[in-house]
């Protein structure tokens, strides 16, 4: 009894000398904590209120946390823009379409991966993920989809996109982890097939890791440009990606805007600021719907990062 | 078991589990089109592919293409650029989500720990087009807020960021750290979950402070995910994706910009030189696969965590 009250003294003292260890400890973390997430959010935050403000102050560095001069023009004038309209549009049609596909084969074949009792599932597995860290790389891949007829239409970019051998590795150990081989044998003994005991009981049980496979899937379609920069010519087939470079990136100078700056270097500037308004804007268009989104189904993001850490 | 019996029952699994290799037909269509029927178009490297002629009808011309490449003086500005780009990525872009993990983790309360995760995820879900338009907007000389900022500080404001060579590496790999150290952190969090409490209460009584605990407790829990990751980036350290810097890129910058994966994209898509491009790519991929295998034995070996 005395030795246990010793102890706990002594415990009492050890904390007290070391609370200012710790205590300076708590300051440092929070201070990182703090730097961490303001250097994260403020651009992010920037952009939105640029977005409602006048250029001019955006510009100037006279708006650091408010909107000021409160204006929708930047919107008004990225509504204006046809090429947003049609790119939306066949942004949602290549996400909604190439998540369905492609979360529809990777549940088919992660679950077949999860079943120990399928000969040659181990060996092709293998093959599947060689493809993870050998490629034929890119000229190759155009020369096939080109030998295909695929090129410049938009199954190159739903079928390109859809299939990646680390959401199938995700799956199937979710799966395996999941359903219990004893499940399998009480539906098996119950009369249960393959087919029916997949749709019947695997997929109730795997609502988790389908939400996670469709928002992988739909994020990687709604932010990729690249496959659709290779592939597509025309450009009423491009996604909003492709529309946002040229926008973005891709508005240089022409002659006639030249000629302005010499004549009325004033009205130049004021274009050029505006001009500054609209890439706020529409950045934050195209951004909005997936940041809002993002929020609510945050954990399942996370539940996939977790379950595709696990190695085997 | 006898060899006769194993294949027996071999027999009879795949013919009660046959409709699950109909489950696996999608996928391996997809990676036989897409993965291997691009690793058989390899061979074009050693070609002198054209497309009227096709795989089997072009000549054969051994390592041309390869000798041609190492030979011009573009290789070793190719590989320079690369280089730079990436292990600068490694030095700062690997140690920080650790650092953020370890933080995040000693966040008391539930909800600003929640908080914080969700800003310092957010930005993985922008766009690499965005994200690019985001950096030449806020660092223009002529309308970003950033050298508005600077010329209050003192500096000139009109520093052109995104044109000028010596700011390319600097830009690519903090904005790639903005990015992606939230995300990068959700695996050591998930590593971190699993160290046993009970050794954090020990170290307590035994006079240990946070600081220390961390160190000897944290630390080497999460050392085997740190090692994998670490395995990882080592396999892809000539694979600077063309996607940011692709983006990046413009007429000022190029010297420094250009790096492998984008000069095979330009030389075989733009300039249609098939199969020297398809020889670089080659070279590019044959060297990331090579590193990754080393890398990962000398891991096995070293600590006992490896990929495979």
């Amino acid at each position: 009894m005395e030795n246990g009250m010793m102890s706990v003294k002594r415990a009492q003292k050890i904390r007290q000398r070391h609370t200012w260890d710790d205590i300076l400890f708590e300051v440092i973390t929070k201070l990182l904590l703090i730097f961490f997430v303001v250097i994260v959010a403020y651009p992010i935050y920037f952009i939105i209120v640029a977005s409602f403000s006048d250029p001019v102050y955006a510009n100037n560095g006279s708006i650091l946390l408010f909107p000021k001069g409160f204006t929708l023009m930047g919107y008004e004038r990225v509504f204006e823009d046809e090429r947003i309209w049609i790119g939306y549009l066949n942004t949602i049609i290549y996400t909604v379409s190439g998540t369905a596909l492609g979360t529809a084969v990777v549940l088919l074949a992660g679950y077949a991966f999860s079943r120990k009792d399928l000969p040659g599932s181990g060996i092709l597995m293998k093959l599947f993920i060689f493809t993870m860290y050998f490629s034929g790389g890119m000229i190759p891949l155009f020369l096939v989809v080109n030998e295909m007829g695929l090129v410049n239409t938009r199954w190159s970019v739903i079928l390109l996109g859809c299939v990646s051998v680390y959401n199938i590795i995700i799956v199937r150990s979710f799966m395996a982890n999941t359903i219990s081989d004893e499940l399998m044998d009480a539906a098996t003994i119950d009369g249960c097939g393959n087919g029916m005991f997949f749709f019947k009981i695997v997929l109730p049980l795997s609502k988790a890791v389908i939400a996670v496979m469709v928002l992988y899937i739909a994020v990687s379609y709604w932010n990729g440009y690249f496959n659709a920069m290779i592939f597509l010519t025309d450009t009423d087939k491009y996604p909003l990606q492709l529309f946002l470079r040229q926008i973005l990136l891709m508005a240089t100078q022409s002659g006639s805007d030249l000629n302005l700056i010499q004549q009325d270097p004033e009205l130049a500037d004021q274009l050029a600021t505006s001009a500054q308004l609209v890439k706020y804007g529409m950045i934050v268009i195209a951004t909005a719907p997936i940041i809002c989104l993002y929020p609510f189904v945050q954990k399942y993001f996370v539940k996939g990062v977790m379950i595709g850490s696990v190695k085997g | 078991m006898t060899f006769a019996e194993k294949r027996k029952k071999t027999l009879r699994l795949m013919k009660r589990n046959w409709l699950l290799y109909v489950f696996l037909l999608p996928a391996v269509l997809f990676i036989v089109l897409f993965k291997y029927g691009p690793m058989y178009g390899l061979q074009i490297a050693f070609q002198n592919y054209s497309i009227t002629k096709g795989f089997s009808g072009s000549e054969w011309v051994g390592l041309k293409w390869f000798i041609k490449f190492f030979e011009s003086p573009r290789f070793w500005v190719l590989l320079k650029n690369t280089l730079t780009l990436s292990l600068y990525s490694l030095v700062v872009g690997f140690p920080i989500p650790i650092i953020l993990a370890l933080v995040l983790n000693n966040v008391k309360g539930v909800k600003r720990k929640k908080f914080a995760q969700t800003i310092t995820y957010m930005p993985h879900f922008i766009s690499t087009v965005v994200l690019v338009g985001m950096i030449s907007a806020f660092f223009s000389p002529s309308s970003g807020f950033v050298n508005t900022l600077l010329s209050y500080l003192g500096g000139s404001g009109d520093t052109y960021f995104m044109g000028d060579p010596s700011y390319f590496s600097h830009m690519y790999v903090w904005s790639g750290v903005w990015q992606e150290a939230g995300w990068g952190s959700i695996i050591y969090m998930a590593a971190l979950a699993g160290v046993d409490p009970t050794l954090h209460e020990a170290a307590m009584i035994d006079g240990a402070n946070k600081f220390k605990r961390i160190i000897h407790i944290d630390l080497p829990t999460i050392i085997p995910t740190i090692i994998i990751m670490l395995i990882m980036r080592c396999g892809s350290i000539l694979g600077v994706g063309y996607e940011k810097v692709f983006l990046m890129q413009n007429d000022m910058n190029i010297a420094v910009s250009e790096v492998i994966s984008t000069y095979v994209y330009k030389l075989g898509l733009i300039n249609r030189q098939y199969s020297y491009s398809t020889a670089v790519g080659l070279f590019n991929n044959a060297i990331n696969f090579t590193l990754l295998v080393i890398v990962n034995k000398a891991a096995k070996k070293i600590s006992g965590s490896s990929l495979w």
